[in-house]
C-alpha cells in the first residue's frame, strides 16, 4: 500500500536563521501575551450548559403529597444492564404499590437511561448534572429520599411536555 | 561635604541591608514564580492562576506553605548526605552572589553616606562569575546522590552544558571588562554613566551572547537540558519533593535574577537613569559626579529621592529581564543536546573570540588616536553593531539548527510496508 503524502517545505539550511525566526516567534508570542482573548471557562462561576439530553445522576418524581411516584413495578431493576437498582417493592391497605427500598447505586450505574425509558409512569430519570463530588464511597449510593430530594433538570430524554411519549 | 558611613552605624546599615535585600530577592523570587505561570496562561490564551487573593497574588505563599508541610520522600538507595546536600549547594551560591550588584545610588543618613550595594568587593565580576558557576555543584551532587539514571543524566548534561557555556560568558564578559578598565560592578555603572551611554550599544554583540549563554547558564529554555521533561522526567531534581524541591526551584529563579540583574547593571547602566544628575562615585574618598573641563571633580548631591528613583530603575530593567526570561521560555522549543553543545562550542565560543579581538583592537586604535570618550563609543557602536548584524542575520544562517532544517527538499512518497516488514521507507525524510 503506497501512501502519497504531502513532504512539510523546509526552506534550506542555507537559508534559515535561527535568531530571526526566535525573534518572529517572540513576536507572535507577545502579540497573544498582550491580547485579552482567553479561552478559559471561570468554572464555579460559569457554568458549562450541557446538552438538553445530558444523562446525569437520577432523581425520582413525587407526587404532590409528596409520595414517590415509583409504583415498584420492577421494570427498572430488570432493564438496568449494570444492575445497580436495588429495588424491594410492598403494598399499601388500598393495594397501591410502592418502593420500601429503592437504592441506585450511581458508581456501578453506566447512565444509559434505560431506567428512564423502561418507566411506565415516568417516576424515576437521569437528570443533567454531573457535580456529584462526595467525601466518602457509600454517599455514592443514593436512596429514595435523595432521589425524591435531587433537584436538577431531567434530560429531554422524557420530554416534560409529552410525558407518555405519545 | 559627603563621608562614606563608618563605625556602628555602617555595621547597622550593612546588617539592615542584607536582611531587606534577602527579603527583597526572595520575595521576586516568589513572585518570578507566580509571573511565569501568569505570563505563559497569557502566551498561551488561558489566565493562569488567578483564585488565591486578588489576580493570583497570594499564589507563591500557598505553594511555599504547601511545600513546608508536604511529605519529604528520602529514596532508600540515595546517598543521604549528599541528597541533603544539593538543595543547599544550589541554593546559597544563587543568592550570595546578588551580594555584590549595585541596586540604587547612594543614600545619603545623618551618619553618612551609605552605599547601596551589600558588598562593594574588589573583585565584583570575578565573584559572580566563581560563585555562579558554583551553582552547578548543588545540580551534579543532587542529581548523582538521588541514585536515579534521569537525575544522574541531568545531573551530566548539567555539568557539560555548564562548562561549554561559561566559556562563552566569560568571554563575551571581556569586552564590558575592557570598557569599564575594572571588575567591580560600582566601577561599570560609573564607567557607562562618564560615556554617556549604556554599553548595551557600544557592545551590542557582547550583550547578545551574554544574554545567550546566560540563558544557557541558569538552565533555561531553550537549554533547560538538565530538566528536559519530555526525555529526563525532570533530570536532576526527579527525585526531589516538598521542600527540597523547592530549594531547586528557588535556586533556578534566584540564578535568573541575578543574571537579570546583570543584564541590567553590564549593559543597561544598572541602577542609572539617562541624564548626569543622578552619578555617583566613589572617587579618592570623594563622592563625586564628574569631572569639569579643567579635570576637578565635582562632588554630587546624594538624596532620598535619586535613590528611590534610581531603584526604580534599577528593578524596571530587570524586570524586563526577567519578563525576557519568561517570554523566551514559552516562545522557543528546546534544542536537542547536541544542537546546545554545536552552538556553544561552534558559534558562540568562536563568536565571542572573533569579537573580543574586534572590540581590543577598536579600542587600541581609538587610544592610538586618541578621540574623546564620546566619539570612542560611538565608533564601537557603529562596529559592534555591523558585528551584530552579520552576526543575526548571516552568520548563524543554517548553523544552529541541523537535523530536519538540513534535508534538503525532494518530492518524496512514504511507502507504507505491511505490518510483518514494519518499516516506514520515506523517501524525502532520509539522508
Amino acid at each position: 500500500m503506497a501512501v502519497t503524502t504531502r513532504l512539510i517545505q523546509r526552506p534550506d539550511s542555507g537559508r534559515i536563521s535561527y535568531l530571526r525566526a526566535a525573534f518572529k516567534g517572540m513576536a507572535i508570542t507577545l502579540r497573544h501575551m498582550l491580547s485579552p482573548k482567553t479561552v478559559t471557562q471561570q468554572y464555579p462561576e460559569e457554568q458549562t450548559e450541557l446538552s438538553p439530553r445530558w444523562r446525569g445522576t437520577h432523581r425520582m418524581e413525587v407526587h404532590a403529597d409528596g409520595r414517590p411516584k415509583c409504583v415498584a413495578c420492577g421494570l427498572c431493576p430488570t432493564v438496568c444492564p449494570a444492575n445497580c437498582i436495588r429495588l424491594v417493592g410492598g403494598e399499601d391497605d388500598q393495594g397501591n404499590r410502592y418502593p420500601i427500598v429503592y437504592e441506585i447505586d450511581e458508581f456501578r450505574c453506566i447512565f444509559c437511561g434505560m431506567c428512564q425509558e423502561v418507566c411506565p409512569v415516568e417516576a424515576i430519570h437521569v437528570g443533567r448534572d454531573f457535580e456529584n463530588a462526595e467525601y466518602t464511597r457509600d454517599r455514592f449510593v443514593y436512596d429514595l429520599d435523595r432521589l425524591m430530594e435531587q433537584d436538577h433538570p431531567t434530560t429531554l430524554l422524557w420530554d416534560p411536555s409529552d410525558p407518555a411519549s405519545e | 561635604m559627603n563621608t562614606p558611613i563608618s563605625g556602628l552605624p555602617l555595621l547597622l546599615a550593612s546588617s539592615l541591608k542584607i536582611a531587606i535585600m534577602f527579603g527583597v530577592v526572595m520575595l521576586t523570587v516568589a513572585y518570578t514564580t507566580l509571573a511565569e505561570r501568569r505570563i505563559s496562561a497569557f502566551i498561551q490564551d488561558r489566565l493562569g492562576p488567578n483564585r488565591v487573593g486578588p489576580f493570583g497574588l497570594l499564589q507563591p505563599i500557598a505553594d511555599g506553605l504547601k511545600n513546608l508541610v508536604k511529605e519529604e520522600a528520602l529514596p532508600g538507595t540515595a546517598s543521604k548526605f549528599y541528597f541533603m546536600l544539593g538543595p543547599m549547594l544550589a541554593m546559597v551560591p544563587a543568592l550570595v552572589t546578588f551580594a555584590v550588584v549595585p541596586f540604587a545610588a547612594p543614600l545619603p543618613t545623618p551618619w553618612g553616606v551609605v552605599d547601596m550595594i551589600i558588598a562593594d568587593v574588589p573583585i565584583g565580576l570575578l565573584y559572580i562569575l566563581a560563585l555562579s558557576s558554583l551553582g552547578v555543584y548543588g545540580i551534579v551532587i543532587g542529581g548523582w546522590a538521588s541514585n536515579n539514571k534521569y537525575a544522574f543524566l541531568g545531573a551530566l548534561r548539567a555539568s557539560a552544558q555548564m562548562v561549554s557555556y561559561e566559556v562563552a560568558l566569560g568571554l563575551s564578559l571581556i569586552v564590558v571588562i575592557m570598557m569599564a578598565g575594572n571588575v567591580t560592578l560600582t566601577e561599570i555603572i560609573w564607567q557607562q554613566q562618564q560615556l554617556g551611554f549604556w554599553f548595551a550599544f557600544p557592545l551590542s554583540l557582547g550583550f547578545i551572547l551574554f544574554v545567550v549563554s546566560a540563558f544557557a547558564e541558569t538552565n533555561r529554555l531553550p537549554f533547560d537540558m538538565p530538566e528536559a521533561e519530555s526525555e529526563l522526567i525532570t533530570g536532576f531534581h526527579t527525585e526531589y519533593s516538598a521542600m527540597k524541591f523547592s530549594m531547586f526551584f528557588i535556586a533556578e529563579y534566584a540564578h535568573m535574577l541575578t543574571a537579570a540583574a546583570l543584564m541590567a547593571t553590564l549593559f543597561f547602566g544598572g541602577w542609572d537613569l539617562p541624564g548626569s544628575w543622578d552619578d555617583a562615585f566613589w572617587y579618592q574618598g570623594e563622592l563625586i559626579r564628574g569631572f569639569d573641563a579643567t579635570g576637578a571633580p565635582i562632588a554630587a548631591a546624594p538624596a532620598l529621592w535619586k535613590t528611590l528613583l534610581t531603584f526604580a530603575g534599577f528593578a524596571v530593567k530587570t524586570g524586563f529581564f526577567l519578563v525576557l526570561y519568561i517570554w523566551v521560555r514559552w516562545t522557543l522549543p528546546r534544542f536537542r543536546y547536541d544542537q546546545v553543545m554545536t552552538l556553544g562550542w561552534k558559534i558562540m565560543l568562536p563568536t565571542a573570540l572573533a569579537y573580543v579581538m574586534v572590540v581590543s583592537a577598536t579600542i587600541l586604535v581609538l587610544d592610538q588616536v586618541g578621540v574623546s570618550r564620546f566619539t570612542h563609543g560611538l565608533v564601537l557602536t557603529v562596529i559592534s553593531g555591523i558585528c551584530t548584524v552579520a552576526f543575526v542575520f548571516f552568520l548563524d544562517r543554517g548553523r544552529i539548527i541541523g537535523g530536519a532544517a538540513a534535508v534538503k527538499n525532494r518530492p518524496g512518497t512514504v511507502v507504507l510496508t505491511p505490518p510483518s516488514q514494519g518499516v516506514i521507507v520515506g523517501e524525502g525524510a532520509s539522508k
